[in-house]
């Protein structure tokens, strides 16, 4: 799996490496969803630092586990997105709604 | 349209594990003119929503055809169509809508819009019933 899920202090900190795309995010969805209930950290952390590729199913990745994180009454921060990956999630609008951590460059360039 | 320079076809079977191999195999294509890093991931990104979108929305359950054509013509115009032989889209302009998607869950509705942000050109053909044909058209700058 793709993925490392470790506990920073009070945080859940989700790495994801590789490619995102429709076929990956199946798989990721579930083992993050999994570790949401598990560790019901307040926060979960995805971090896009080595993603290599990322479609629009990173963005459904992205809302559906925030929607699933609020419903514990917990936030998301995204960290570690390219300006090309920033470009994708500036389609849905969670820049609004999630924390943005590292790169606010890319926030502010992405158009 | 006038004849490609250069030309390749690829049938694959709309298996989801297909997505990463379609993209790949069209910017490898595609990378015969020297473009920009960027300008070829925004090719690899169009497509890998245009399959998708035959796998998840046309398909379905189902497994089908999907038949890939990428053209390379003058003036470093690429042109990629991708069709499905799947159940077609009703309403294509609704379709289109940023953040709509006919299936709901995590799937954000936005196949289109990062195709039609990460090309020059995007046109649909779909008859519901039939099939759905993408075309795709970028214009790539040459590196110097």
């Amino acid at each position: 799996m793709p993925l490392t899920v470790k506990k920073q202090g009070e945080k859940l900190v989700a790495s994801i490496r590789g490619d995102i795309d429709h076929h990956s995010a199946l798989a990721l969805r579930n083992a993050i969803d999994e570790a949401i209930s598990r560790f019901r950290s307040k926060t979960l952390v995805l971090d896009f630092s080595e993603v290599t590729f990322m479609d629009s199913s990173g963005v459904g990745l992205v809302l559906g586990r925030y929607r699933n994180i609020c419903a514990y009454g917990g936030e998301l921060e995204l960290r570690g997105l390219s300006l090309r990956h920033m470009k994708i999630m500036k389609l849905s609008g969670i820049e609004k709604i999630a924390k943005i951590k590292g790169g606010e460059e890319n926030v502010k360039a992405a158009k | 349209m006038l004849k490609p320079q250069n030309e390749m076809k690829l049938i694959l079977k709309s298996h989801s594990v297909n997505e990463g191999f379609a993209r790949v195999a069209v910017s490898a294509f595609a990378a015969q003119i020297d473009m920009t890093l960027e300008e070829l991931s925004d090719i690899k990104t169009a497509v890998s929503e245009a399959v998708t979108n035959s796998i998840v929305h046309g398909y379905g359950r189902k497994i089908g055809n999907i038949y890939i054509t990428c053209g390379i013509y003058d003036n470093n115009l690429i042109r990629i169509k991708i069709r499905d032989n799947g159940c077609g889209i009703e309403d294509i302009k609704k379709a289109m809508e940023p953040m709509y998607s006919s299936l709901g869950g995590d799937r954000a509705g936005l196949g289109f819009s990062v195709m039609e942000c990460f090309t020059d050109k995007l046109k649909v053909y779909s008859k519901p019933g039939k099939g759905t044909s993408v075309i795709l058209e970028k214009r790539v700058s040459i590196k110097c």
